[in-house]
């Protein structure tokens, strides 16, 4: 069962209180302090790939974040709703996350498409050390986690 | 916090400030920004980020369009900062090769106009 469960409608401002909630439950998880920026950053992506697809595909559908205390590790999950297509091979992140389904990948296209397709999980995967991302006819899951301190 | 922008021109160099957060909601404004002092023919900026709290691939992306944008007129994007979290995304996505970074705004604009 998760510790905290958030889902949000998928417009750009709310993403900042996603990733100011993941922060705050992964302090009280007992994330060290100088990992919580990563945690910050890779949560704040996450959301706002799933943000970029839901709003391509299906904006009434609200963006759902899960985050687990599992005593060594905080994880975090962040899944869409978006239709998946196997026509958009995806080569960007994933920590051990190897032979998972093509995704459908948000380029920036408002940068004149200076940013490729998939540079937001290529982040995630420079952040957290265990990354998996997922792809089901659901949509698509991105996975996270992060060592955390074992309480007496 | 959310963000905040000015910009100033000292030497000729147009400078802009950013304070708060850019990320998918706020990098819009910066990138109506970049926008417009290019518009405006400014091609040598250099973007102040010492009190940038957060920056996303977002707001990467808005930097690198800016970067685009000028180098078509021949001109530069350069960056100030000193933050490791800011800076650390830079390395992570290997952009502190494609951005001239430096600790001041003053030292920013002394290696412009060394370019020149």
């Amino acid at each position: 069962m998760a510790t905290v469960e958030v889902t949000f409608t998928p417009l750009p401002a709310h993403v900042r209180t996603a990733r100011l909630v993941a922060t705050a439950v992964a302090r009280r998880s007992g994330v060290d302090e100088a990992l919580l920026d990563e945690v910050r950053l890779a949560v704040g992506e996450a959301c706002s790939r799933a943000v970029e697809a839901h709003r391509r595909h299906c904006p009434a559908e609200p963006v759902r974040i899960e985050m687990t205390d599992q005593g060594e590790r905080f994880v975090v999950v962040v899944s869409d709703h978006a239709p998946t297509a196997s026509s958009a091979p995806f080569g960007g992140a994933s920590g051990n996350g190897a032979g998972h389904a093509p995704l459908v990948e948000v380029a920036h296209e408002e940068d004149d498409g200076v940013i490729p397709a998939g540079f937001g999980l290529a982040v995630i995967s420079g952040l957290a050390d265990d990354v998996h991302v997922s792809s089901t006819s659901y949509g698509v899951s991105v996975r996270m986690s992060w060592p955390s301190a074992v309480r007496a | 916090m959310d963000l905040k922008l000015g910009h100033y021109n000292k030497d000729g160099i147009e400078v802009v400030d950013v304070e708060g957060e850019i990320d998918v909601y706020t990098a819009p404004r910066l990138r109506e920004l970049l926008i417009d002092l290019v518009n405006k023919n400014n091609y040598q900026l250099v973007v102040n980020m010492e009190k940038v709290e957060f920056l996303d691939s977002t707001g990467l992306g808005v930097l690198v369009g800016g970067l685009k944008r000028v180098r078509a007129h021949d001109g530069s994007l350069d960056l100030v900062c000193t933050q490791e979290r800011i800076l650390k995304i830079f390395r992570i996505t290997g952009l502190t090769k494609v951005f001239g970074i430096h600790e001041t705004v003053d030292l920013a604009i002394a290696a412009k106009k060394l370019e020149k």
